[in-house]
């Protein structure tokens, strides 16, 4: 079973990284980006059976190391 | 004094924290490998150094946080055993829970490497007891993610708890923002536990322990873990 997992910033914390991006398509003239945030996308090859059990299992990974969810928010999608 | 320094795969620090050490108490610590269970029998002081604890991969300190010698510093703290992490190891303490926070990227995205002042926030705490309130001391920073940041709640809360440990000066002692390297909140450099036994910090003492390297700032702060033996004797 294939899941991905996306982790991003919470809104309110600044993103000098997002920011910097969001310069560099400025100045290539790339019209009409109002702002940039930067994530992590992790794809990971599941042994769960069945996708309730993904889920708990994801969630587990997020919240004990993928996210720190002091700064950032994770959304799992299973299949 | 018994110290241990924890060792975990891309800290390049640690030999000059043992050798601050050492010419503080006049005891060389243990170098205890992450893998491990335990900390030496008869540890007091337990330091993280810096370093780029597996290539800083996922966040800094992330990985090594969930070492298993990480759970026997856990059990540490909660002794009221005194644990130090600096740069990585103060990452490295903030991924594993046993302070507030977070070090994100510096606000200019650059890597800075140079000689810092900071403020000493108070001086009666077991690192800092030889330094004066209010001094102003010459260290230096090496660091990409030393801006520090919490929650509004939490920095109200060390602010008014008195947990503050050095913030961000300029050479006069002024710690207006034109100090404030990397944009962490008031110019926060170190800060404290809730008992003040835990410290983590981003700034390097223990390169400021010989005037042959441009000062001796940072004795003050292994000169006062040293004495640590001595208090509970």
């Amino acid at each position: 079973m294939k899941a991905r997992v996306t982790v991003t910033l919470k809104n309110g914390v600044l993103d000098p990284q997002g920011k910097a991006i969001e310069g560099a398509l400025k100045s290539l003239a790339i019209e009409g980006v109002g702002s940039v945030r930067q994530g992590k996308v992790f794809d990971l090859d599941l042994t769960a059976g069945d996708a309730a059990q993904a889920e708990t299992i994801l969630k587990e990974a997020c919240e004990k190391l993928l996210a720190n969810t002091v700064i950032e928010n994770y959304q799992i999608e299973v299949g | 004094m018994r110290s241990a320094v924890l060792l975990f795969p891309g800290l390049n620090r640690e030999g000059d924290v043992a050798r601050a050490l050492t010419q503080a108490s006049g005891q060389r610590p243990t170098i205890v490998w992450h893998a491990e269970h335990e900390l030496p029998a008869g540890t007091d002081v337990v330091v993280v150094p810096g370093g780029f604890s597996y290539g800083d991969y996922l966040r800094c300190g992330a990985i090594a946080a969930r070492a298993n010698i990480m759970n026997a510093v856990r059990a540490h703290a909660a002794r009221g055993g005194i644990v130090l992490g600096i740069c990585n190891g103060f990452q490295i303490l903030c991924e594993s829970g046993l302070l507030p926070g977070v070090l994100m990227r510096n606000r200019d995205l650059k890597f800075i490497c140079k000689m810092q002042h900071l403020r000493v926030e108070r001086a009666d705490t077991v690192f800092t007891h030889h330094y004066e309130q209010g001094q102003n001391i010459k260290v230096c920073i090496a660091h990409g993610e030393g801006n520090y940041v919490a929650d509004a709640a939490t920095i109200a809360q060390l602010e008014s708890d008195g947990r503050v440990a050095f913030r961000y000066a300029d050479e006069n002692g002024s710690i207006d923002g034109s100090a404030n390297p990397n944009g962490s909140i008031n110019g926060i450099a170190g800060i404290y536990s809730p008992n003040r036994r835990v410290l983590g910090m981003m700034p390097h003492p223990e390169d400021l322990i010989d005037s042959l390297v441009g000062g001796t700032d940072g004795c003050g702060l292994f000169e006062s873990l040293a004495q640590f033996q001595k208090l509970a004797a």
